[in-house]
């Protein structure tokens, strides 16, 4: 298990300095930040200055040196645009984003396996089939869309809902958050919703699939024959086993609901990390895109370790093979 | 033979298919007792299997059982429904499968799987449950079976995992335990071990077990009779010594003579010439008339049962006389044919 949990986070590392590289190059290739930054009337001795004062004179080499020193002592640099910290700006995003994309997966989650164990239970019933239309939809309609037509539904019509922004926020373990009120609510379940409403097609589509194929094994035929009831044969038998697959989607879609929530944090004026990172994209401030995509890829390997880490609990199988 | 525990009277399952109607099983009727070992024989795709999910109301749709009985203690199980033949499966009749890799699940222990099939029946605390699914282990010969509780399938040989599923039909004492090939995935040592457990098995507890098998050769060293099915129905019965020793329908013989083990090394094999029929494309009559090299005009009519006694029976216009019959050696030159 530790050789296992070894060899699993120097991957991540060597995964997570290949992406350094990646992410540095692609951003200098982009061109000189300076000319965006400054006044175009200023003069040229203003602009060298500049430049050398954020070391963009300097080879390429050193300057990714430099760079990944300073992310070693925990420095990512300046926003050039908000002259803060580019950590301390992102981790001011980073809670609003963390609970929309939680409660879109505990959404996604808490309706889409009971709804696709059902439509993979009875895969002939009326129900079943309207559950698989659904989940079509789910995943096919365009989010942005979606969420628009939820405003206009849920806010503009019915006015039963906040049309977007982020309600009243209470600290929790030092963090914002604004699930802790009922008001708090009614301003994340539209957008929470709008985001959970892909991940919930999928789930429903994946669930449905290994149920299928669990129900017709030997074991479960076995598990019947043993005169197990049948709210057992699927908690038990089925739900275990197709726990796998789920795990893995739930891990990934985790990761780039995090990551990538920006067009339902655009379209709800929601202010997370998803919104900065365009904004900052637009107006290309270098060193929130650099520290927002390494941080993105330190969360995907963060989330597949723990996904691995889960497959060995789930299934004996794997855990012998890790051993070995 | 004593009052029989399950008795299956003109049982008829039937699958609806595109090709049409199916019928694997056609009025099987068979009887067993306390304590009594059947064989069930055939080739692949003779209805045997589906026989015995019929009995336990596991055929699931397309397929349904279109008609008969199966009496278990008199009551008639093709009459219950849900919650009613859920409380037979496992309880009164229970089923040991085919492949003991396929029918323990994979990433459940042992102990959770036995624990929850105690508890399927019995309201007894998880503690109580272990301790039975224990004895169980340990009653069909698994050592250290406290360990085995706490394994995985894969940790465990396929003879002790068919061991494991022996264990599970037994934890209910049920009065019969239906057994799907349930030696065929087995190397031939391990299946003597585990023949050897269920005769003393039966013997002990007074179960009857319903042996599903093609193998002749597993049957006549263990059970007390025989039933032959064909093309869902059954063409012979009898007392297995006595079926072995003298069959009296070809298909029963054809299936003897090409038994390796009966055989003179060097020579080829006798074989019963054709394949099984496909379901969805009999021949009237006599199914089995066309592979037949018996078979005469009357075999295009359905077969009469001949009634021999003693329980012995046979489908067939045109029996085998047992005094004129040396079964091994005269089918074995009849059979020879087939290349």
């Amino acid at each position: 298990m530790i050789g296992f949990l070894i060899q699993r986070i120097l991957q991540a590392l060597l995964v997570i300095i290949a992406m350094s590289i990646i992410v540095f190059l692609g951003v200098y290739a982009i061109g000189n930040p300076i000319d965006v930054m400054i006044d175009p009337a200023s003069d040229q001795a203003l602009r060298e200055a500049l430049i050398h004062r954020y070391g963009l004179d300097r080879p390429l080499i050193e300057q990714y040196f430099i760079f990944m020193n300073n992310m070693l002592h925990g420095d990512l640099g300046e926003s050039f645009i908000y002259r803060l910290p580019v950590l301390s700006l992102i981790w001011s995003r980073f809670p609003a984003t963390l609970e929309l994309a939680l409660t879109a997966m505990m959404i996604a989650t808490c309706l889409g396996i009971p709804l696709g164990l059902w439509a993979g239970y009875k895969p002939d019933s009326l129900s079943a089939r309207a559950i698989m239309a659904f989940s079509v939809l789910g995943f096919s309609v365009p989010t942005f869309w979606v969420g628009l037509l939820l405003i206009m539904m849920f806010a503009v019509e019915l006015g039963w809902l906040p049309s977007g922004g982020r309600g009243p926020v209470t600290n929790v373990l030092g963090m914002p958050l604004s699930i802790t009120s009922l008001e708090g609510w009614s301003y994340i379940i539209l957008p929470a919703f709008n985001l959970a409403l892909f991940k919930l097609g999928l789930l429903i589509r994946l669930t449905r699939a290994g149920t299928i194929e669990v129900m017709s094994s030997d074991y479960v035929r076995f598990a019947r024959a043993q005169g197990l009831s049948e709210s057992k044969v699927v908690g038990l038998h089925v739900l275990k086993n197709i726990s796998i697959p789920i795990v893995t989607v739930f891990g990934l879609e985790l990761g780039s609901t995090l990551a990538f929530a920006v067009v339902t944090e655009t379209v709800f004026n929601w202010p997370g990390m998803g919104k900065l990172i365009i904004d900052s994209i637009t107006v290309l401030d270098r060193p929130v895109m650099v520290a927002y995509l390494i941080l993105v890829v330190f969360l995907f390997v963060v989330i597949n370790l723990v996904v691995d880490l889960i497959y060995g609990q789930l299934d004996p199988r794997i855990r012998v093979k890790a051993a070995s | 033979m004593s009052e029989p525990v399950l008795r299956v009277k003109d049982l008829r399952t039937q699958f609806h298919t595109r090709a049409g109607i199916l019928k694997a099983v056609d009025g099987v009727s068979f009887e067993v007792g306390r304590g009594r070992i059947l064989g069930l024989v055939g080739e692949s795709g003779s209805g045997k299997s589906v026989t015995g999910y019929s009995i336990l109301g596991l055929i699931e749709a397309p397929g349904e059982v279109a008609g008969g009985q199966v009496l278990l203690n008199g009551q008639d199980l093709t009459k219950l429904k849900g919650e009613a033949i859920r409380r037979v499966r496992g309880a009164q009749v229970a089923m040991v499968f085919q492949d003991p890799m396929m029918t323990l699940n994979p990433v459940l222990k042992i102990g959770t799987q036995m624990i929850a099939a105690v508890r399927a029946h019995d309201r007894v605390s998880r503690k109580v449950a272990w301790t039975r699914a224990r004895d169980a282990l340990a009653k069909v010969g698994i050592p250290s079976p406290e360990e085995r509780l706490d394994a995985y399938p894969h940790q465990l040989s396929g003879g002790m995992r068919q061991r494991v599923a022996i264990a599970i039909a037994l934890l209910h004492n049920p009065a019969v335990i239906i057994a799907d090939e349930p030696t065929t995935a087995l190397d031939v040592s391990i299946q003597g071990q585990i023949l050897a457990e269920v005769r003393r098995l039966a013997d002990e507890t007074g179960t009857a077990f319903v042996w599903v098998t093609h193998d002749l050769a597993v049957v006549s060293s263990l059970a007390d009779d025989i039933c032959v099915m064909y093309a869902g129905r059954v063409v012979e019965t009898g007392a297995a010594a006595d079926v072995i020793a003298a069959p009296r329908h070809p298909y029963t013989a054809g299936l003897l003579a090409s038994v390796p083990a009966e055989h003179e090394p060097g020579t080829r094999l006798p074989q019963v010439p054709g394949s099984t029929p496909s379901l969805a494309n009999l021949p009237p009559g006599c199914a089995f008339a066309p592979r037949c090299f018996r078979a005469g005009p009357a075999c295009t009519t359905t077969p009469p049962v001949q009634d021999f006694g003693d329980g012995r029976t046979a489908l067939c216009h045109y029996p085998i006389e047992t005094d004129k019959c040396q079964p091994l050696s005269s089918t074995s030159t009849t059979y020879r044919s087939a290349s």
